[in-house]
């Protein structure tokens, strides 16, 4: 069961795939899974991503460059799976990608491959109806996002919806590293606790350790993805060695079997 | 230890059947539209379809709204006659819908004094949109000094630089103009922006979108407060020649102006719908916004309908002299509308759009704007076509003093 949490936090680490290539990918994504990281969230690059913030844009500019689609996404997520059979992992997507390749087709490669769980930024409850079917019909794991915004009633359908967890939004905004962390995070898990028994990820804008800490004291995981993709950018050549390095400070925190 | 086995699902048919099937599918024109938007943006949607609903029944919001478009923006608009034009074509009688006379020079005023009214009503004082032409940007700033919000206009640089004017003209109204330089650097990169915006302040701030396009109520919304046009049109155009047109003409990029000319007269049978799309510099994918002559059925930006896009399901990028037309995607009552043969859609090129501007300047003393263009030039290639009795209206959406630089860049008038 791979997106069973063993440690308190757990972290998961989002990439995006393709940038700088899909080989390096590869390499980056096996040494956050030697270094610690729980789960990988594989971003798959698309022209458009309105829920990001300029960092996952020019990943994604750079991956699209280089013409990475959602079906070389998935042979990457069935490669991965080979060498790790651990750790839980989960395609992140925006819908347009999923629509062209067809819904069941989509589950149906993404089964096979080994993956978990789909989580797509721009798909609420209310349009998820034929996301569902095909999901469930395959064994996979739908994930919805729980944002600040979201009013108690939209929280339970979300809650209700997904499975293995729910993605919580720290803040309104889009991806991106900030200094401080907003108040808001630790409401919506609170809010959250209230209508599921679901552990919850918290995500958007933790980029250090302490924050990690931090948020780990209420959440049960806690999502690092701008900031791992900015550490790939920056080091250019040696891009899967920075990120160990950077998985292995998050890691050290919380090492701990949780209670 | 937090668990989870995702491998089993374990959600009961009747708790599936809650979530996955709502009553009722709000914003949907056949299989098109829907609400396709990160969850921060659904309260603020479901806020807004709310308020609409209740101001569309409130009489005291219609009065105002009323009010506005007449002693403000200038309606109703003139249905003229195109005497010359029609007689150089040598076919159907030709009438212009004069929307490029009102405030502003576009029709895009009719949509934010709506949507102005609105924001009032939520009590939100910032008000965020994007452009492209730069038409509905200069709407926006101008409802916004008058309401009194602040104003920020998301606008690709490459619009930036081919509607100079509109850009010094929202900054003489006091909005900010924000340069995107994202992507192909218009249109979709400026919605792409002011989406991560509102997102970002949502609690705050209302995005004041520009066409019918984007996550429901705004499709449904925009088209409402356009409809006006059609409504004068068909009036006008019984009282003048005591019958119906037997085709109106209108341009599309989003599609405002053309459903807010199509919806009243969807119900005549007999009045052909025409929408022009940008038929760009050729046919290949990345020359033209020709989404239903080289597009399919995906997701952008927040609703369903044709998009250009490749084999992956990446956006294409688009091209057209006219910055209004240059999108990918179109309006989902657009993508129904023609899906049911209701009306057709057909592209115009560059070259098409720019005689048209020449061709309505010197028979009529209108210069259209290049958007409007592509609307002057299907009339053009049908009227001869049709019969002398025949009457066509043709949707003049904008005026085109903002295209004056890129009319010298492509006309030789020596």
């Amino acid at each position: 069961m791979p997106l069973t949490f063993y440690k308190k936090p757990a972290l998961f680490v989002y990439v995006t795939c393709g940038d700088p290539d899909l080989a390096t990918t590869k390499e980056i994504v096996l040494a956050a899974i030697a270094a610690g990281a729980d789960v990988i969230e594989l971003g798959v690059p698309f022209s458009d991503p309105v829920a990001d913030g300029p960092v996952i844009q020019r990943a994604s500019e750079r991956a699209l460059r280089g013409g990475t689609s959602l079906a070389q996404v998935l042979t990457l997520a069935a490669e991965v799976r080979q060498h790790a059979q651990s750790t839980g992992l989960i395609i992140f997507s925006y819908l347009n990608p999923i629509l062209r390749m067809g819904m069941e087709k989509f589950c149906k490669i993404a089964r096979a491959a080994g993956v978990d769980g789909v989580l797509i930024t721009d798909l609420p409850v209310e349009e998820a109806h034929d996301y569902l079917c095909a999901m469930h019909q395959h064994d996979l794991a739908p994930i919805f996002l729980a944002a600040p915004t979201s009013p108690d009633d939209r929280l339970k359908r979300i809650a209700a919806a997904s499975q293995g967890f729910v993605y919580a939004v720290s803040r309104t905004g889009v991806t991106g590293t900030r200094e401080q962390l907003a108040s808001d995070a630790q409401k919506l898990v609170q809010r959250l606790r209230r209508v599921t028994k679901l552990p919850i990820a918290v995500g958007f804008g933790i980029s250090n350790a302490a924050q990690f800490v931090e948020v780990g004291n209420f959440a049960d995981a806690v999502v690092v993805g701008s900031a791992i993709v900015e550490t790939i950018e920056r080091n250019r050549g040696r891009e899967a060695a920075a990120v160990a390095e950077f998985v292995r400070k998050l890691s050290a925190v919380s090492c701990q079997p949780s209670a | 230890m937090a668990t989870a086995s995702v491998n089993k699902p374990k959600m009961r048919a009747a708790e599936r059947a809650r979530v996955s099937a709502p009553a009722h599918q709000p914003g949907r024109f056949g299989i098109y539209g829907g609400r396709y938007v990160p969850e921060t943006l659904m309260a603020a949607l479901e806020e807004l379809e709310r308020e609409y609903e209740k101001a569309k029944r409130d009489k005291k919001f219609q009065r105002r709204l009323d009010e506005l478009l007449r002693t403000y923006a200038g309606r109703p608009t003139p249905l003229t006659y195109a005497h010359r034009l029609t007689t150089e074509m040598g076919g159907a009688r030709i009438y212009l819908k004069r929307e490029d006379l009102l405030h502003t020079g576009a029709h895009k005023i009719n949509n934010c004094l709506g949507q102005a009214l609105l924001v009032e009503r939520m009590g939100k004082r910032r008000v965020i949109a994007e452009t492209g032409a730069g038409q509905h940007g200069v709407a926006t700033a101008t409802v916004c000094a008058l309401f009194g919000f602040e104003c920020v206009v998301y606008m690709g640089s490459e619009d930036m630089r081919r509607q100079e004017l509109n850009v010094f003209r929202m900054r003489l109204l006091g909005a900010e103009v924000r340069a995107v330089d994202s992507g192909s650097r218009t249109l979709k990169d400026a919605i792409n922006e002011a989406m991560r915006d509102w997102v970002t302040n949502v609690r705050t701030t209302h995005y004041l979108l520009g066409s019918v396009l984007g996550a429901h109520p705004y499709p449904t919304m925009v088209r409402d407060f356009h409809r006006v046009i059609g409504r004068e049109a068909r009036a006008q155009i019984l009282k003048t020649e005591k019958k119906l047109p037997a085709a109106v003409i209108a341009c599309v990029g989003g599609g405002s102006n053309a459903i807010g000319m199509f919806y009243e007269f969807i119900k005549d049978k007999n009045v052909q719908l025409i929408g022009v799309e940008a038929g760009g510099r050729s046919e290949a994918l990345g020359d033209h916004a020709a989404r239903f002559r080289g597009g399919s059925p995906g997701v952008l930006q927040g609703t369903f309908s044709y998009v250009l896009q490749d084999a992956a399901g990446q956006i294409a990028n688009t091209h057209s002299v006219s910055a209004g037309l240059d999108y990918p995607s179109i309006g989902p009552e657009h993508a129904a509308l023609r899906d049911a043969e209701r009306a057709e859609y057909v592209p115009a090129s560059d070259q098409e759009a720019l005689e048209a501007t020449t061709l309505l300047a010197r028979t009529e003393g209108i210069i259209p704007a290049l958007e409007s263009a592509h609307a002057v030039a299907e009339a053009a290639k049908r009227a001869p076509k049709m019969k002398k009795s025949d009457v066509i209206i043709v949707n003049i959406s904008g005026r085109g003093d903002k295209d004056i630089g890129i009319l010298r860049e492509n006309l030789k008038l020596d």
